[in-house]
């Protein structure tokens, strides 16, 4: 049936809430790839094995909880909504909890925390939000991601998905949707931070038909995986932004270019995409609004340079993965010559809740210039690595020691934004997440990996591994990319080894400047960042290596 | 080079070509043809590259290039599994080298081979995503994380 009312689409919420608010014990697992690397699968069968045929229990698979590191984790949900989450379950505790809730007991296993309604039950335990990796965060993109049966269309709805696309095509003109998406102040999440409320006017003013939206899902930045966690926990909610997208710029095709090594995200879209055209929130007519708009999947094929605009639609179109110089912009001649607007996977999600709360309530959160929230996926040298959301502004300091929970004394820095940023030292933690401050720090927001390095990692091996990196990534296409990073690598392959002589360095910066200033794309032009913020913060490290010491203890082994 | 006149290859062009039919014929097509053959062959045949250049209307010089683009293809036979040793920033500091060292001592093997009993190729990538877990690998699509070097070994007997 395809919903072609306020009245049909009040339905499906409705069968959500029942489904969400069963009267039967659900036992849901995290099965996002991080769960499933973790042996979430194995978990899944053994309860699901043992519970077969129970009643009053169903057995549910759901998105990622963000605490990766006590993976996996299994939460069981009581009819009225009190739930026990278990960390680090392996199948022999998951065929405890199996038979203590056939027994009717409360289960015995290593517990991570209560949650919902759990209090009067659970009233021993900890409450998650209390717990220091989740109190200061902050979830709109990561609102249904481990809630919600990512592969459940009603579920969605009763978190009141598709009533952001519903306000937007019946309460706004396309003119009205890029008004809105402006006054909310949200910027591109893929790294550059472009207002994309005029990323979106800009294709809607260019001649031209037909315009394409297109859904960047090429996560590539290593150390990041932000946007394959919301795809894998939340489908629906960038089907959904990208329906509202397209309603305004006026496109009636859309293409989600993800990349080959995420089959899962692949996996889900599919399912996403076909209930949403069984339900008619894609394809023809969406909603009886007369409106079309079809999306389909293109698999990358291993190339990170094609995260890059440019290079990502002569990906799409079958081409070698080649940026091209911009102008023009893909808003003018992008997709098959055509208007092409491409936002990334975290701003498609955004872009739902923009229409979900409304601009002024997402524009209250935040700072003066970088509203909403920002996700990240905390990393390193920390016991609380995981997927985390925190509104813009948060400190760096609040991020590493709170929710990662790191030892004071043993960090160095954290790395921001991948091959594309840099390094901050630890003496700058208190430095706001918003674009403005990282860019001065010398870094950037990008894509949102954050790794935390303790005094242990050697940050020109550092420097060194990211060059290498890009000079693997480097398409070849413009010689200050090709052969400036090749260069640079040489260099700090000679710091490292202990084969540097004192003009390296004058040498590598001069490079990092060239480069940075004379290459086609975003790649080669972000490419010496994690060389010059080193240099600039860490620069005693450099010069001890050209003495043949490496303070780490990491290099000249 | 194209030995189309022989009888065993021309049936397997027309595998090839039954691989790809439901493709629109057109330049477009070229990467999902490739990852339709390489899914289907584990590898990206020669005879396969002509039929699609055939097929996509495109010029076989283009359809190598564009397979030797993109670190998904291979042009050789490949192993019964793939491992995927992740090479990405968590992975590095979390130790990826080791893992690699003791995959390539256990297996005999350098990264990019495949095994002398043709069960597994080692390779490296750039970033699985899993970082949370690091260091990781992937063993065709299962990601297997929180690994020591002793783990790695134990995943393969997995895949026996």
């Amino acid at each position: 049936m395809k919903v072609t009312s306020k009245e049909d689409l009040e339905d499906i919420k409705k069968r959500g809430l029942t489904s969400l608010q069963s009267d039967k014990t659900k036992v849901k697992v995290g099965l996002a790839s991080c769960g499933k690397a973790a042996g979430g699968d194995k978990v899944f069968a053994k309860l699901e094995g043992t519970l077969e045929g129970q009643e009053g229990i169903a057995v549910e698979k759901t998105g990622c909880l963000g605490f990766c590191a006590r993976e996996p984790l299994v939460e069981v949900e009581g009819p009225e909504g009190d739930s026990l989450v278990f960390e680090e379950v392996d199948e022999e505790s998951a065929a405890r909890i199996a038979n203590s809730l056939k027994e009717g007991k409360t289960p015995e296993a290593k517990v991570l925390g209560r949650k919902g309604n759990g209090e009067k039950k659970y009233g021993d335990r900890k409450d998650l939000n209390s717990l220091d990796f989740y109190r200061s965060q902050k979830k709109l993109v990561l609102k249904n991601s481990g809630i919600i049966d990512p592969e459940s269309l009603e579920e969605y709805a009763a978190k009141d998905g598709y009533f952001g696309l519903w306000k937007a095509m019946n309460k706004y003109s396309p003119g009205e949707v890029i008004e809105e998406v402006k006054s909310s102040g949200l910027r591109g999440r893929g790294g550059a931070g472009f207002p994309t409320g005029k990323k979106w006017e800009f294709a809607r003013n260019a001649e031209g038909n037909p315009k394409y939206v297109i859904c960047n899902a090429d996560e590539g930045d290593p150390g990041a995986y932000m946007d394959r966690s919301i795809l894998e926990g939340d489908p629906f909610s960038v089907l959904e932004g990208m329906a509202i997208g397209a309603y305004a710029i006026g496109a009636n095709q859309g293409y989600i270019y993800v990349r080959a090594e995420y089959p899962v995200a692949v996996e889900r879209l599919k399912k996403a995409i076909e209930l949403a055209e069984d339900r008619g929130f894609l394809g023809e007519d969406i909603m009886g609004t007369g409106f079309d708009f079809e999306l389909e999947i293109k698999q990358g094929a291993g190339a990170f340079v094609c995260g890059e605009e440019t290079a990502l639609i002569a990906s799409i179109q079958s081409k070698r993965g080649m940026p091209s110089p911009r102008p023009p912009f893909p808003a003018q001649s992008g997709f098959r010559g055509q208007p092409t607007n491409i936002n990334n996977v975290e701003t498609w999600a955004n872009v739902t809740t923009v229409f979900i709360r409304g601009a002024e309530w997402f524009s209250s959160i935040g700072t003066e210039d970088s509203k909403g929230t920002k996700v990240f996926s905390l990393t390193g040298d920390i016991d609380n690595t995981g997927l985390v959301e925190v509104p813009m502004g948060t400190t760096i300091e609040e991020i590493v020691y709170k929710i990662g929970g790191a030892e004071r004394g043993s960090i160095k820095a954290i790395q921001t934004g991948g091959p594309s940023g840099g390094v901050i030292p630890k003496e700058k933690f208190d430095l706001p997440v918003d674009y403005e401050s990282l860019q001065e720090a010398g870094s950037i927001m990008g894509s949102g990996g954050l790794i935390v390095m303790d005094e242990e990692t050697c940050l020109v091996e550092v420097a060194r591994f990211f060059l290498d990196f890009i000079q693997d990534e480097s398409c070849g296409k413009c010689t200050p990319c090709r052969d400036g990073t090749k260069r640079m690598l040489e260099i700090l392959e000679r710091l490292t080894s202990g084969n540097s002589t004192e003009e390296d360095i004058k040498i590598l910066e001069e490079l990092s400047h060239y480069v940075k200033e004379s290459s086609l794309c975003g790649l080669g032009q972000t490419a010496p960042n994690p060389v010059l913020s080193t240099l600039r913060y860490f620069r005693n490290e450099y010069e001890a290596h050209l003495e043949g010491n490496c303070p780490a203890g990491v290099c000249f082994e | 080079m194209s030995q189309k006149s022989s009888p065993e290859n021309s049936v397997q062009d027309k595998t090839f070509l039954e691989l790809v039919e439901e493709l629109p014929p057109e330049r477009e097509s070229v990467i999902p043809a490739l990852q339709k053959i390489q899914k289907s062959q584990g590898y990206l045949p020669e005879d396969a590259l002509e039929t699609i250049a055939d097929y996509t209307d495109t010029p076989l010089a283009n359809v190598t290039g564009i397979a030797t683009f993109y670190s998904q293809f291979y042009l050789e036979p490949q192993g019964d599994h793939t491992i995927k040793v992740c090479q990405g920033t968590a992975c590095h500091i979390k130790g990826a080298d080791d893992i690699l060292d003791e995959l390539k001592r256990e297996l005999d093997v350098k990264a990019g081979e495949v095994t002398s009993d043709g069960k597994f190729t080692l390779t490296n990538v750039r970033c699985l995503g899993a970082c949370s877990l690091a260091p990781v690998i992937m063993v065709d699509e299962d990601v297997h994380g929180n690994l020591t070097t002793e783990k790695a070994i134990e995943v393969l007997e997995e895949y026996e």
